[in-house]
């Protein structure tokens, strides 16, 4: 079994009027089933609304299920006793930087997970040390968060979440406040503990960029998941990806549409030096019909 | 305004007053307040100076930087002396038609200006030798015991520390949304006193909004990193005494004794 285990899941938030009484549903998530293995990089997409980010909290036991189960680590989160556990193995980090930064100091900040979780003194310490320099924060450890930026706000989030020593970490579209500059920081951030330190990371986006390099790709639509693979398997279906509201990256875009003009590429192109490959071969291809033809 | 006051403020410095556990100083500020109003002469107030004046000048802060401070307080101060100055029955030094001053008023109002400036000062040294995080620390540790009668120590000093992290935060807010009702068209600083209170709701109700929507990212944020409350929390800084927090309970215990004595001995002699 898998470090994640979703079995058609069901969350339905309930709207109720000021006397409490039930107003309405409305389903956010909708028999979703799919299985993380340990050490993936997972990336979810999806437009505003989609069920990503409430997928994201069962992870984090923040909401549970209305029907189906979630297991985290071979923990079912429909069971309060395992709580504090799947916390602890699947830490997550929110959207907005500024509102889950708690300490008034980047390191005490950072330790205020072990703290939480009665880490004796010695090793909050050399857990906020090695955190800090797995998302290359160190010179900043004294500095008030207040005066990072963004980018940096959301690594020493990120750091604050890996010295909770976690199997998994969710980050629920941690880019989405970030200039550019700080998107591309904690990207490679998130990378770089997924391939060292062998995390398994679930990145919640609607940025294309972001979904590169990733193992797993899952698509969601109105509370389902619609298109799940590899980012080859995904990005080759242009056309469904813009039905559901999402843009492709520009590489793929361009492709995809070279491709639709004549040219003969294959499908799923990513980056850029995929493309340059492709057409040279595309290229030198015509010019050996070219010569054949003489 | 907002700038002038020095209370609450920390004075980044290297200092050994700085080093000293935050629960140290915020005992010796007690002693202190209390001291003030232990004696009722001259030689009490010397002593007092001398204490205060060693503090201030280990603690390696400014005069200038803590006089200012005073700033703030100088109409209750006026006020207290004009009252004493005039109010205060006795010998008659100086009087036109209804008005007298006795020399008890003026001994009073020098005394009790002195008190005011050294209660002002005597705290204010704590807040600037001590960073908010460690005060409310300091707090927790001192205050633990009343925890047996179910006071929540730990969650007042976890909203106090959360609170001063987001002041900035929130002031910055404020600044922004300022800015977006100016450029609407919003104006703050022409009208009465009731006028510009009114204009005040449209920059409260989006921060207020704001920072119930704060709360609740950040409640959720802590959630997720395993926060449930005091019990079972190791810290990351623990406060330990050092051999100069002992050194500093013997100096103020000295100091105790110094005062009272002093204006004891004094009184029988004068």
């Amino acid at each position: 079994m898998g470090i994640i285990k979703i079995k058609n899941l069901v969350h339905d938030y309930i709207r109720r009027d000021e006397e409490g009484n039930v107003e309405g549903t409305s389903r956010a998530i909708n028999k979703v089933s799919l299985e993380v293995e340990k050490g993936q990089f997972i990336v979810i997409l999806g437009h505003n609304g989609s069920g990503k980010s409430t997928l994201a909290k069962h992870l984090n036991v923040i909401l549970m299920p209305t029907e189906g189960s979630v297991w985290v680590n071979g923990k079912d989160t429909a069971e309060e006793r395992n709580l504090w556990e799947i916390r602890q193995s699947a830490g997550m980090v929110f959207q907005n930087p500024d509102n889950q930064i708690i300490g008034t100091v980047v390191e005490e900040d950072v330790g205020f997970g072990p703290e939480n979780m009665g880490v004796p003194t010695d090793e909050i310490w050399q857990r906020v040390d090695a955190a800090l320099r797995a998302v290359n924060m160190v010179a900043y450890r004294h500095h008030s968060p207040n005066k990072l930026s963004g980018g940096q706000k959301q690594r020493v989030a990120i750091a604050g979440v890996v010295a909770m020593r976690p199997q998994c970490i969710i980050l629920d579209e941690p880019t989405a406040m970030l200039d550019p500059v700080g998107r591309k920081e904690v990207i490679e951030t998130v990378r770089e503990l997924n391939e060292k330190e062998n995390v398994t990371v679930i990145l919640i986006t609607h940025y294309m960029e972001e979904v590169i390099g990733a193992d797993r790709v899952f698509v969601m639509d109105q509370g389902e998941v619609v298109l799940q693979g590899t980012p080859k398997e995904v990005f080759s279906q242009v056309e469904l990806l813009k039905k559901y509201r999402l843009d492709v990256p520009q590489v793929t875009e361009l492709a995809y549409e070279l491709k639709m003009a004549g040219v003969e590429l294959e499908d799923g192109i990513l980056t850029t030096k995929e493309l340059v490959e492709g057409l040279k071969r595309y290229l030198l291809r015509e010019k050996g019909k070219d010569r054949e033809g003489k | 305004m907002i700038r002038d006051i020095t209370i609450g403020q920390y004075y980044p410095a290297d200092s050994v007053i700085h080093r000293l556990d935050p629960r140290v100083k915020l005992m010796g500020t007690i002693v202190f307040l209390v001291s003030l109003f232990l004696f009722d002469g001259f030689s009490g107030y010397l002593v007092a100076t001398l204490f205060l004046g060693g503090a201030i000048w280990l603690s390696k802060v400014p005069l200038k930087f803590m006089l200012k401070g005073l700033k703030a307080i100088f109409m209750l101060l006026a006020i207290s002396v004009i009252f004493n100055l005039f109010l205060t029955d006795g010998t008659v030094v100086f009087r036109i038609w209804k008005i007298q001053i006795t020399r008890e008023g003026i001994r009073m109002a020098v005394f009790m200006a002195i008190r005011l400036v050294y209660l002002i000062l005597g705290s204010s040294l704590m807040t600037l030798t001590t960073t908010p995080n460690d005060l409310t620390d300091g707090m927790e540790k001192a205050l633990s015991p009343l925890r047996k009668i179910r006071v929540p120590v730990h969650e007042i000093s976890m909203m106090m520390s959360i609170a001063l992290r987001f002041i900035p935060i929130l002031l910055e807010e404020t600044d922004k949304i300022m800015k977006a009702q100016q450029a609407r068209g919003a104006d703050f600083e022409s009208g009465n006193l009731i006028q510009r209170a009114k204009s005040m709701i449209p920059i409260l109700v989006p921060l207020f909004i704001s920072a119930f929507r704060r709360a609740n990212d950040l409640a959720m944020a802590m959630e997720a990193r395993c926060y449930r409350g005091g019990e079972g929390r190791t810290k990351m800084k623990p406060l330990r005494y050092k051999r100069r927090d002992f050194i500093a309970y013997g100096v103020y215990a000295g100091y105790l004794l110094a005062v009272v004595g002093v204006s004891f001995v004094f009184q029988r002699i004068f």
